[in-house]
């Protein structure tokens, strides 16, 4: 992350990566709703200029809490002349997939991309429209991208219709959900997204952040931004522990779950507790037919971006001895101000194999690509 | 030494038990408006968990006597001291004047028919958190009384822990010598989790967990302990397997953005080191016990855990409180150095 802010544009990025990499969290910037205007009606262009997102939050514009960095972003990722970080396919080639010798990069496009407005209808809208954009910007100008299906999820039926629109179209390789829905994503309402998913083949990206106006603490709003960014991990723990208890992928075999940007070195105390409780409380939930922790060990992957940083460091290796070398998928985050570089993500010896699951083959195994 | 128990849940037998208890005024309410028991959704009265099934006695609750207690619980595990950390719903009222008199009658419930009947109890003071000036009357009320030893708050009440509107609460704690506990449980003005309202009792178990990450985020960045440095506080209940993976991100997020919390001036660690401890019960750990051992080893800190069997509550079968593996060394700091070091008034008294 930007902890020393180095001026860093315009010098040649160094190749940190000699194995070419998968990257499982790229932000393509929509600098503004008018790039969406060529797939968007005229109805809710009009409409979102009028009233805007109208997101579950008190301001108009920004995020909840101001972030650290202006748009939450490197310093060194405007471009020379000027545009904002994520919004510029050849500098994006250049300072990321080149230098990090990316080969396959998923990307995941963030507000104003439809989800969390009020409206769902506009949403729907909005998502349809980032899609084609992804398209139309970026993966069909650029082979070693590939896009998610941002879906309007608090209405499934409108979300399905998505996600059928796309199914099987080569460029798109998850479906996008943010982590912070209305209700917990384990919930029934959810399940028509998760049942089209696992027809369609494709993979649930859950990304942190959202927009469900429940406080991201049980004791209500903190003061911090801080607070928000590592409770950003307790949402996704709250979130998959709902998915398993709900009993979504026993209903959903097929169903493969990737939680983005929220961390990992949580997962196996999470499964831990899960399993220990579940014992004493199984009687609610007839219809597990297995441990909790065996859902999520083979259902749900997890990005590595923003890895832990224990001293000493060889503690995420043993983190990974119990959770499983097979779930971590590496990302950059880029452009944002708390990317990783693969040359100093994982920072302590790896095997050959392990240094290839956690770069290339998990991501092969789950997005097929 | 024998060891000290941190979490024992003394059960309240009826609403008609505390009724002696409360004011004149309290008791006429109480009976015309037709006052249900004050028992918390955070642990439903039948529920496995609630009271171990051979911990049921034949009216199908836990032990509602000093003398129940100690046959079932303080006997069995040879403890010397234990801490009573009294569950009833108190917590739980809107009305402030409620929540104070409630809270002042269980007070005085606990003193008179446990700590005066068994010379190993001691006790949390309950705090109606609901109003600063009410919990701090109850604190100056009860804190001459040295087997009150802790002040005790539920890990989810109407705001963050470390807001700035409980530091008074804190810091009469401080100033007693009395520890902060924060123990499992909801007062339900937000959410059980962090991303709403769950469908299982199960999620809002499991996420008491989630719930304690987020109030040490809050004691943390507000800054509690920078301005309260002998303030203890020890998380009741809460889990401890999950400390590693959650100060790593801390410990990275603040790094990242001090900036807006220029009084943190330490590594989170440090302060969590210096200020927080944890019961031991619900291990929640790596089944294999070599694995445990490395969990713990990566809380950089043998200092931290106090024995805990969390009676009545489902944690364990017979009499393994402890988990296996561990080495004699760490079972003497956990059952009885910890909790003493930690709790000022264990050492004023004798435990």
């Amino acid at each position: 992350m930007n902890v020393d802010v180095l001026n860093r544009s315009g010098a040649e990025p160094q190749i940190s990566s000699r194995l070419m990499i998968a990257d499982g969290d790229i932000h393509p910037r929509i600098t503004s709703a008018k790039v969406l205007y060529p797939w968007l009606a005229k109805r809710w262009q009009e409409h979102f200029e009028m009233f805007g997102p109208r997101h579950r939050q008190a301001w108009e514009k920004g995020p909840a809490y101001p972030k650290m960095q202006p748009l939450a972003s490197r310093r060194d990722a405007w471009t020379p002349d000027g545009k904002p970080p994520g919004a510029d396919l050849p500098f994006m080639a250049h300072q990321l997939l080149d230098a990090c010798n990316v080969e396959m990069g998923v990307l995941n496009p963030l507000n104003p991309s439809g989800q969390g407005f009020q409206n769902q209808e506009m949403g729907a809208a909005f998502a349809h429209a980032v899609n084609n954009w992804q398209v139309a910007e970026w993966t069909s100008k650029e082979p070693r991208l590939k896009a998610s299906i941002v879906v309007p999820y608090e209405d499934a039926e409108l979300a399905v219709k998505e996600i059928q629109h796309w199914a099987g179209h080569k460029d798109f390789v998850q479906i996008l959900l943010l982590s912070r829905a209305n209700e917990p994503l384990g919930t029934k309402r959810y399940w028509p997204i998760y049942a089209a998913a696992q027809e369609a083949g494709l993979p649930i990206g859950i990304h942190a952040f959202g927009y469900s106006g429940s406080p991201v603490t049980s004791s209500g709003w903190p003061s911090y931004y801080i607070e928000e960014m590592v409770g950003h991990a307790v949402c996704a723990q709250a979130g998959l522990t709902s998915m398993v208890i709900e009993g979504v992928f026993e209903q959903f075999p097929g169903l493969k779950v990737i939680s983005i940007e929220a961390g990992v070195s949580w997962a196996p105390a999470l499964m831990w507790r899960l399993d220990a409780q579940w014992k004493k409380l199984k009687a609610e939930t007839p219809f597990l037919k297995k441990a909790p922790s065996e859902y999520l060990r083979s259902q749900v992957w997890w990005t590595s971006q923003p890895i832990e940083e224990p001293e000493p460091r060889e503690r995420i290796g043993e983190m990974l001895d119990w959770l499983g070398w097979d779930r971590l998928i590496f990302a950059t985050d880029y452009p944002h101000w708390d990317f990783d570089d693969p040359a100093f993500a994982l920072p302590f010896r790896l095997t050959d194999a392990q240094r290839r699951a956690v770069f290339r083959e998990n991501a092969r195994a789950v997005y097929g690509c | 030494m024998r060891p000290i128990d941190c979490d024992v849940h003394p059960t309240v037998p009826s609403l008609k038990a505390i009724v002696p208890y409360l004011e004149p005024m309290w008791r006429d309410i109480l009976e015309r408006r037709g006052l249900d028991e004050l028992h918390s959704i955070s642990y439903p009265s039948n529920a496995p968990i609630t009271v171990r099934n051979d911990w049921r006695g034949a009216n199908g609750k836990a032990a509602s006597t000093a003398e129940e207690l100690a046959k079932a619980c303080l006997d069995p595990f040879g403890t010397g001291t234990a801490i009573l950390n009294c569950l009833y719903g108190v917590q739980l009222f809107y009305n402030e004047d409620m929540a104070r008199a409630f809270a002042r009658a269980v007070n005085d419930w606990i003193r008179a028919e446990w700590l005066d009947r068994d010379p190993r109890l001691r006790a949390s003071i309950v705090v109606p958190m609901q109003n600063t000036e009410f919990a701090l009357a109850e604190i100056e009320r009860c804190a001459p009384d040295k087997r009150f030893v802790q002040v005790m708050m539920l890990v989810s009440e109407e705001t963050p822990p470390g807001r700035r509107h409980h530091w008074p609460v804190y810091e009469a704690a401080a100033r007693h010598g009395l520890t902060l506990g924060i123990h499992a449980g909801s007062n339900y003005r937000n959410p059980p989790s962090p991303v709403g309202w769950t469908t299982y009792y199960t999620e809002d178990y499991v996420n008491q967990s989630v719930a304690f990450q987020t109030a040490l985020s809050s004691l943390i960045a507000e800054g509690v302990f920078a301005r309260i440095p002998d303030l203890k506080v020890v998380l009741l209940e809460s889990g401890f397997t999950w400390l590693p993976g959650y100060i790593w991100r801390l410990t990275k997020f603040w790094k990242g953005t001090r900036q807006e919390i220029p009084w943190v001036t330490e590594p989170p660690m440090d302060y969590i080191r210096r200020n927080v401890r944890f019961s031991l019960q619900p291990v929640d750990g790596p089944p294999v016990p070599a694995e445990l051992n490395r969990l713990i080893e990566h809380m950089d800190s043998d200092e931290l855990l106090l024995f805990s069997t969390d009676y009545p509550h489902w944690q364990f079968d017979g009499l393994d409180a402890l988990p296996p593996g561990l080495s004699a060394d760490l079972v003497r700091k956990i059952t009885v150095d910890n909790p003493m070091a930690t709790y000022a008034r264990l050492r004023e008294t004798g435990s």
